[in-house]
């Protein structure tokens, strides 16, 4: 083969080589590491996987935070206005974590239909409302359930 | 009245701007000397209007007038002079005046320092950089004026700044990234130019490449600046979260990355010329799509600004028609470039070629990571986010792979590199670094495979690193002479890659060895973190300049030994209604001691956070020691000489004698 042509093959090979790494390396990791969104409608409809890292997110219920005097370990409720999720979080929550307010949890639903989250975000702003939430609310508001159950289905499905 | 001014004074430097993409061109094209001698000026004057405008603004800040929106929406009264100056960049429209006087500024650096440079290129580069001023002057004056007033009812006093941005390092960290992202359109005119001439040769490359590379220091800077800041003022103690913004200055880094590695080969060899190119203007599009995601809304985080549509559609036309307009002329012209330089399968070359390849696909990774959220979400097929185990999982890989190769490529010689000269060049310093690496793994006192290979690949680079200074270094006329020798580029290069293992050694480290505890505690109790004994003594009220505080005393024990007093907070700041969580950090070189104050769980008892943080520093201290390798290649003499006398002038410094003579200067 002509030199030129040949340097060009080894460079595409390379090319090629490094594209493939990068894409098998990228669906591999994208298959355990998607979390999907769901709001408190859905996971009280059950249509939840138990034991799944998920995210969950809705307001804050006002006077459902308990927290246990003897540890770090916090209860409450996240509500869409049409259900309630009751949660369940040991750690330091965010400093916006407040009844009342947006937030966002990463976590597992537990056989008893309870959320272990691992981590709660509030933003960083006290007006800012978490995109998801914003949605969910919309959503509860409007009965929208059905329609949004079916394409989460569809879409866990895929994964 | 002043605030009408500056708004005057940026309408006229888009007036500039727009002459500015024209006239120089047309001469260029027409090859008249009296159009193109118009760049100069015109881009002086650019810059002169748009500071003009960004002191206008300044002012305003500085006298509490908010009669200006702006103004008014972020800064308080109460605020102390330094963050009245540091909010003028504490939001949308006053960041984009800060980015758009940089970009004038960089526009009027290359107008100064190019003199020397045909009078053709210096014409094509700075319409090149006149036309994306327009795209940003035409966004800042139609989307977001800085300079808009609340009229009649101005306020009496504004809504104050963010109390998160109340802090040296945002003073610091968007000048530096912004210095950085825009840098990098310098690089992007050198290409475009050089696509438009149909010249692309070494020539050019040595003229874009200084150029890249202090870009991409003020941005390697400006990320570390971040990074710091958010471990200490977000409050808890992480260093990088893979938030999309965050990504949106590493994609530009990583592929600016690529570009300097791809401009060196491209200088010395005369070869990948079409792929620096390319880089060049991915490495661009980049940095406008890092803006176009932080302030279009379509992300929300600390950095995000308020959300308007009309500012989102308006950044992603720019980037569409940068993208598209770019790579339409790179269709047309880049085949027109022949290269006439050999190399072997085995050769410098090939390393910088693979180092190309882990650094894109490292870009390709954060990109997906990053954006294939946002698609689905705009596509409405639901929501998603990827968090961190996606981008740990594949970035490390490819980091410790760059790493490895890193450490070989040192050694490797343009052109032919014998495999086993390699090979056996290559064996003791294996051999010091596993040595060296078991030594560390004893010293944290645990294995763990991905510890092993982050820090093998640290101290892998190190070592090559230091055994090729040590080769090159060896004279006849003694150590210090050999030393001496070497040229500044060589020493850049030296310590930018020094930088690179620190911060591989650090990222290594404090994953793997940090310690993290939440704990209950009122006050009398005492934990350990690791070796560390932490005792809270008391906590009490304080009153800060526009705040008040929880103000929590802690020491902080070494084997019995006291070895600091830490005063973490908890701020509550009355104008924003907001709370602020102010660590206490007891810095040191080898180790951070990390204190956080939780909420209040009972009258007495509090939730805190304490965290041991092995080798931290190195993250921004390598980052520090890579971007200063950057600006110590630049002040290389090659670059002053070589600019009027072409190629010829050998210079000092081995890098230089390995080629052989003069680099293979492909014609077109």
């Amino acid at each position: 083969m002509h030199p030129i042509r040949k340097k060009r093959l080894t460079i595409v090979l390379f090319l090629v080589a490094g594209l493939a790494i990068a894409v098998g390396l990228t669906t591999y990791a994208l298959r355990q590491n998607i979390n999907l969104f769901y709001d408190p409608s859905e996971i009280a409809a059950g249509n939840v996987p138990v034991d799944v890292r998920i995210r969950a997110g809705g307001m804050v219920e006002e006077g459902s935070v308990i927290r246990d005097p003897e540890s770090l370990k916090v209860e409450f409720r996240v509500t869409d206005f049409s259900a309630s999720v009751p949660m369940e979080y040991v750690g330091i929550l965010p400093d916006l974590f407040a009844e009342g307010q947006g937030i966002v949890a990463m976590g597992r639903m537990d056989a008893s239909g309870r959320f272990i989250a691992d981590q709660v975000l509030a933003k960083h702003d006290e007006q800012y409302m978490p995109p998801e939430v914003a949605d969910a609310l919309e959503r509860a508001s409007k009965g929208q359930h059905k329609a949004a159950d079916a394409q989460k289905a569809a879409e866990s499905t895929a994964y | 009245m002043y605030p009408e001014l500056g708004q005057l004074a940026l309408i006229i430097a888009l007036l500039l701007a727009v002459l500015l993409s024209v006239v120089p061109l047309a001469g260029a094209l027409t090859g008249r000397d009296s159009l193109q001698a118009f760049a100069r000026p015109l881009s002086t004057g650019m810059f002169v209007f748009t500071a003009l405008s960004f002191a206008v603004l300044t002012h305003a800040f500085m006298v509490d007038d908010f009669s200006v929106a702006y103004v008014a929406n972020n800064s308080n009264s109460m605020l102390p002079w330094y963050y009245k100056f540091s909010a003028v960049w504490g939001g949308h429209e006053g960041s984009l005046l800060l980015w758009i006087l940089m970009l004038a500024g960089w526009t009027l650096a290359v107008a100064v320092f190019s003199r020397k440079l045909p009078s053709v290129m210096v014409s094509q580069v700075l319409s090149v950089l006149g036309m994306i001023c327009v795209g940003f002057f035409l966004f800042i004056v139609i989307t977001s004026n800085p300079f808009e007033r609340i009229l009649p009812n101005i306020p009496a006093d504004g809504r104050d700044l963010n109390p998160l941005l109340q802090d040296i390092g945002l003073i610091l960290h968007p000048p530096m990234l912004y210095m950085g992202y825009v840098g990098f359109s310098v690089a992007f005119a050198f290409a475009i130019a050089a696509l438009i001439n149909g010249k692309l040769d070494a020539a050019w490359a040595r003229w874009s490449r200084p150029w890249t590379t202090v870009a991409w220091s003020f941005l390697t800077i400006g990320i570390a600046l971040g990074s710091w800041w958010a471990y200490y003022e977000l409050g808890w103690g992480g260093w990088w979260f893979w938030d999309p913004v965050e990504n949106a200055s590493l994609l530009p880094w990583l592929s600016g990355t690529a570009l300097m590695h791809s401009l060196a080969v491209t200088e010395k060899r005369g070869v990948f010329k079409s792929w620096t190119v390319l880089l060049a203007i991915v490495t661009f599009s980049l940095s406008l799509l890092g803006a176009f995601l932080v302030r279009s809304g379509v992300l929300t985080s600390v950095h995000s600004f308020a959300a308007d549509p009309e500012r989102g559609s308006f950044l992603l036309a720019l980037l569409g028609i940068t993208v598209v307009a770019s790579l339409v002329l790179y269709a047309f012209r880049a085949p027109v470039v022949h290269v006439r330089a050999r190399y072997d399968s085995l050769s410098r070359e090939i390393f910088l070629l693979l180092n190309n390849v882990l650094l894109v696909a490292a870009t390709l990774l954060v990109a997906i990571g990053t954006l294939y959220p946002l698609v689905l979400d705009y596509l409405n097929m639901g929501k998603l986010s990827i968090g961190e185990p996606f981008f740990n999982a594949t970035f490390s890989p490819l980091a410790v792979a760059a790493g490895l190769l890193l450490g070989a490529g040192i050694f490797s010689r343009w052109k032919k590199t014998d495999g086993g000269w390699l090979a056996r060049k290559l064996l003791w310093p294996l051999a010091v670094s596993v040595v060296a690496t078991t030594a560390v793994m004893l010293i944290y006192g645990s294995f763990a495979p991905w510890a092993f290979a982050g820090v093998f690949a640290a101290v892998w680079i190190t070592v090559a690193t230091a055994w090729d200074l040590w080769d090159k270094s060896s004279s006849r006329r003694g150590r210090l002479h050999g030393l001496k020798r070497q040229s500044r580029s060589y020493y850049g290069m030296v310590s930018g890659h020094l930088g690179l293992a620190m911060v591989i050694a650090g990222a290594t480290v404090v994953s793997n060895y940090g310690i993290e505890r939440d704990v209950r505690m009122v006050p009398g109790d005492s934990v350990m973190v690791g070796d560390y004994q932490v005792v809270f003594k008391s906590i009490g009220d304080r009153r800060g300049a526009n705040f008040t505080a929880e103000y929590g005393s802690f020491d902080v024990f070494l084997d019995g030994k006291h070895v600091s007093e830490l005063h973490p907070e908890k701020r509550h700041y009355p104008v924003g209604m907001s709370v602020m969580t102010e660590a206490d950090i007891d810095g040191g070189l080898f180790r951070d001691v990390f204190i956080a104050i939780g909420e209040r769980i009972t009258d007495d008892a509090w939730a805190i956070r304490l965290q041991y943080k092995p080798l931290v520093r190195w993250l921004w201290l390598g980052s520090l020691v890579m971007a200063i390798g950057g600006f110590l290649a630049i002040s290389d003499k090659r670059y002053r000489i070589r600019a009027h006398s072409e190629a010829k002038v050998a210079s000092a410094g081995n890098e230089e004698d390995v080629v052989g003579g003069k680099p293979a200067e492909a014609g077109t």
